[in-house]
């Protein structure tokens, strides 16, 4: 891992995979020290926004370090079941892709456990990584409006669209579950480290 | 209790206070005022706490009455501002009667006002914030000509005996801004960082709160990859494949895929803020760490 710098008020830790980038934003954020005022995970990346009136950059810089030798936390994490109706517009043609039939996709879509890497894109936009073998480019030309509900495939990840928006991701499926809600307490269904599953809907 | 009126709401005014930090997990920016050193003198000079809620008002050419009078104060930008026709002076505590008109002409120094209300804005505060967030559509929407907005109720602070703030116009002219490098500078030629450094830049007009665009010659990348979306905060510098950099600003996307050459300092972010479009920017290395 790398750390790189991001200013007066924060640093990047930067590692090599996915997974790796997982595992440590679960240890720094069980682990986060006062002055420690945000931690955004990516793709790769967790920045880490710091008050510098509480802890320094080179301490900040020194606890992503340390942190990072640190191996995956154990324990079990919340999950959540969303149900689909595997009805996309992309469905066939991401399946064709893939090399496989559209219900061997949507057996191995809704038969994985995904794991919400990181939130971007829009409030409660979950990135979620799950099984090798599912991985498709974006379509060539974004959508103006993808309905909220839609059930996308893009790189490696899977996600919903909480609400409407334009996007690129390959649509197979649509669900009804409210994904953010601003007036909850907790106004992301999907947060970072939760694990999601997909239930079949006729 | 009585409300505020937007008579006139101008082309684009917020509610803001400080903001929402600590949900870009969750896919939220912090959004809040842009200029935030504005927005807490203005709450000061009327004895609000510092996180009450004020109008960020852009470029002026907006006007508010109320049925009751009112204690306000305008800061940020300086231009025509008058109350029953009396010119007020900016960043001053100022009594507006009842039913008396508070207009704010065109900006001639700076482009943001902040106008605080004794008792501030009590707008219905959404993820524990009245500011509107532009890119992520929360928070209180634009005014509109004729809205009435609630008032909160009087403080137990007094207005404070303040009879003059030494706080000068934003400049007219070229305006300095500090940075440290950012986290992939290394994706850009030595020639893009002096050019970063040393070129005649300027403020585009197709500037808003989610980034400040800059005009300039374009910054070459020595590293043609594609970078994986990566955490992102206000002042980060990111350059787009066409070499144009955009310095992000409180409603930027929280992660974003496009290197970032540079991060202007905290400090720097208000004055940015306040800078016109067309404007010389010039940018200047921080010291110390």
């Amino acid at each position: 891992m790398r750390v790189l710098p991001f200013g007066d008020r924060a640093v990047l830790a930067e590692y090599d995979t996915l997974a790796e980038t997982m595992d440590a934003f679960r240890a720094l954020d069980a682990a986060r020290p006062s002055g420690v005022q945000e931690l955004v995970p990516a793709a790769r990346t967790v920045l880490a926004r710091i008050d510098p009136a509480l802890i320094s950059l080179r301490a900040a810089e020194q606890w992503l370090r340390d942190t990072q030798a640190i191996h995956a936390v154990t324990g079990i994490s919340e999950s959540v079941t969303i149900p689909v109706r595997y009805d996309g517009p992309d469905l066939a043609y991401t399946a064709e892709i893939l090399g496989m039939s559209a219900d061997e996709l949507i057996s191995r879509h809704s038969g994985a456990e995904w794991r919400c890497a990181f939130i971007g894109f829009a409030p409660g936009f979950a990135y979620l990584a799950g099984p090798i073998g599912l991985e498709v480019p974006r379509r060539a030309t974004s959508r103006q409006a993808v309905p909220a509900g839609s059930v996308g495939l893009a790189g490696e990840f899977t996600g919903i669209y909480p609400r409407s928006s334009p996007g690129g991701w390959q649509l197979i499926g649509t669900t009804d579950a409210v994904l953010w809600d601003e007036t909850r307490e907790h106004p992301s269904t999907i947060a970072p480290g939760m694990t999601v599953r997909f239930e079949v809907l006729p | 209790m009585s409300s505020l009126v937007a008579v006139q709401a101008g082309p684009n005014t917020l509610v803001q206070d400080l903001g929402r930090p600590g949900l870009a997990h969750l896919g939220v920016g912090s959004a809040g005022a842009m200029d935030r050193a504005a927005l807490a003198l203005a709450n000061r000079l009327v004895g609000n706490a510092p996180d009450a809620a004020g109008l960020e008002i852009l470029f002026g050419n907006a006007s508010f009455a109320r049925d009751a009078d009112t204690w306000i104060a305008a800061t940020g930008a300086w231009g025509s501002v008058t109350a029953g026709g009396r010119a007020i002076p900016p960043n001053t505590a100022t009594l507006l009667a009842a039913g008396e008109t508070l207009l704010f002409g065109q900006a001639a120094n700076g482009i943001r006002y902040y106008l605080a209300v004794r008792g501030g804005i009590d707008a219905p505060p959404v993820l524990g914030s009245r500011s509107r967030d532009t890119l992520a559509g929360i928070g209180p929407a634009p005014l509109v000509d004729g809205q009435s907005i609630p008032i909160g109720p009087e403080p137990e602070a007094p207005i404070p005996p303040v009879d003059l703030v030494p706080v000068d116009a934003p400049t007219t002219g070229e305006v300095t801004l500090e940075l440290r490098p950012g986290p992939r500078r290394d994706w850009f030629t030595e020639e893009a960082w002096d050019v970063l450094m040393s070129a005649n830049l300027r403020v585009s007009p197709r500037s808003d709160r989610s980034g400040i665009r800059i005009e300039g010659p374009a910054l070459k990348r020595s590293n043609a990859g594609e970078l994986p979306s990566e955490g992102m905060l206000p002042g980060a510098i990111q350059v787009s494949p066409d070499g144009a950099p955009t310095i992000l600003a409180v409603d930027h996307p929280v992660t974003g895929g496009y290197p970032v050459i540079a991060v202007i300092t905290d400090e720097s972010l208000d004055a940015l803020s306040q800078v016109r479009p067309g404007q010389p920017i010039r940018f200047r290395l921080a010291t110390g760490r």
